[in-house]
């Protein structure tokens, strides 16, 4: 009974803001709002006993990856979206594709209610994962390792202002480093 | 006992309001976060897998789908950086040239 209300009171927030990241306009606002949907997501893994998964999701999803976002939305002075005609188009058809999708998804899920699951009977315990994920799934791990790499050389590559995509113009006031003004590059 | 089709009901309406964000959104930060939106449902029905079968192979899942995403979420904000410093714009509408 007590998993019952949680679960719903986690779910009606976790949905709450996933609908309010749809409703905000600035994105700063969206960005709290996906806060909140991964810190009740945190929770519904805890009510099926994954208390590993709920600690990670709660360490690098809402601990470092929205961190990065904030920080670029911060780092760019992101303001509220402008519209133009192509995102009204979008407009008219995301609600419905949304609905659509919505439907067919539940659609197949309702119609096999037979499924049940105890909640937490089965606990995940973080040694157990380890074992699984050191044993088992040794390459895919190390994989990750080099994709995490790739991934670290990739960002530092496209953020880096050190190769401008354009050729600098010449200064077209040369008195001005004449005069021993330093001209910063960007 | 919460039946799994709850869990999988949330998570296709988390999944599906990610895909409307994805679709009505035009800020590219907000589409990227509805990426991560659809993400986080999907590992939600991950999860919800692991706990009805009593196989923790759906966690480990889990551990790489997050490793993905931070991977995924770094690079796509230095190529959200990078447009941004030769487009001066965020809005997706206004980025529709390949080459400047």
């Amino acid at each position: 009974m007590l998993h019952f209300v949680l679960f719903f009171i986690f779910a009606a927030i976790c949905l709450g803001g996933a609908i309010n990241l749809l409703a905000q306009k600035h994105p700063i606002s969206s960005a709290l709002s996906l806060i909140v949907v991964m810190g009740s997501l945190a929770v519904e893994y805890l009510l099926l006993g994954a208390e590993f998964v709920a600690i990670v999701q709660v360490i690098i999803y809402a601990g470092a990856i929205m961190v990065l976002f904030v920080f670029v939305i911060m780092l760019l002075n992101a303001g509220i979206e402008e519209h133009t005609r192509g995102s009204r188009v979008a407009l008219i058809l995301g609600f419905p594709g949304m609905l659509a999708l919505g439907l067919l998804i539940s659609w197949v899920l309702v119609r096999n209610p037979e499924h049940t699951v105890p909640v937490g009977a089965e606990y995940g315990p973080a040694n157990a994962i380890g074992r699984l994920l050191f044993h088992e799934f040794i390459l895919p791990f190390e994989v990750t390792s080099v994709l995490i790499l790739i991934a670290i050389m990739g960002a530092v590559v496209l953020a880096s202002p050190m190769h401008p995509r354009f050729p600098e113009p010449e200064p077209e006031q040369p008195e001005l480093v004449a005069a021993g003004e330093s001209r910063s590059d960007s | 006992m919460v039946p799994l089709s709850y869990y999988l009901l949330l998570s296709a309406v988390l999944f599906a309001c990610g895909v409307a964000g994805f679709l009505i959104k035009r800020n590219i930060i907000t589409i990227f976060m509805s990426i991560e939106l659809m993400l986080n449902a999907v590992n939600l029905s991950f999860v919800a897998f692991a706990a009805h079968w009593h196989r923790l192979s759906g966690q480990v899942f889990v551990f790489f789908v997050m490793v993905v995403a931070a991977a995924e979420a770094a690079v796509g904000l230095a190529i959200i950086i990078s447009v941004f410093r030769t487009r001066d714009t965020l809005n997706v509408d206004s980025v529709n040239l390949l080459k400047l």
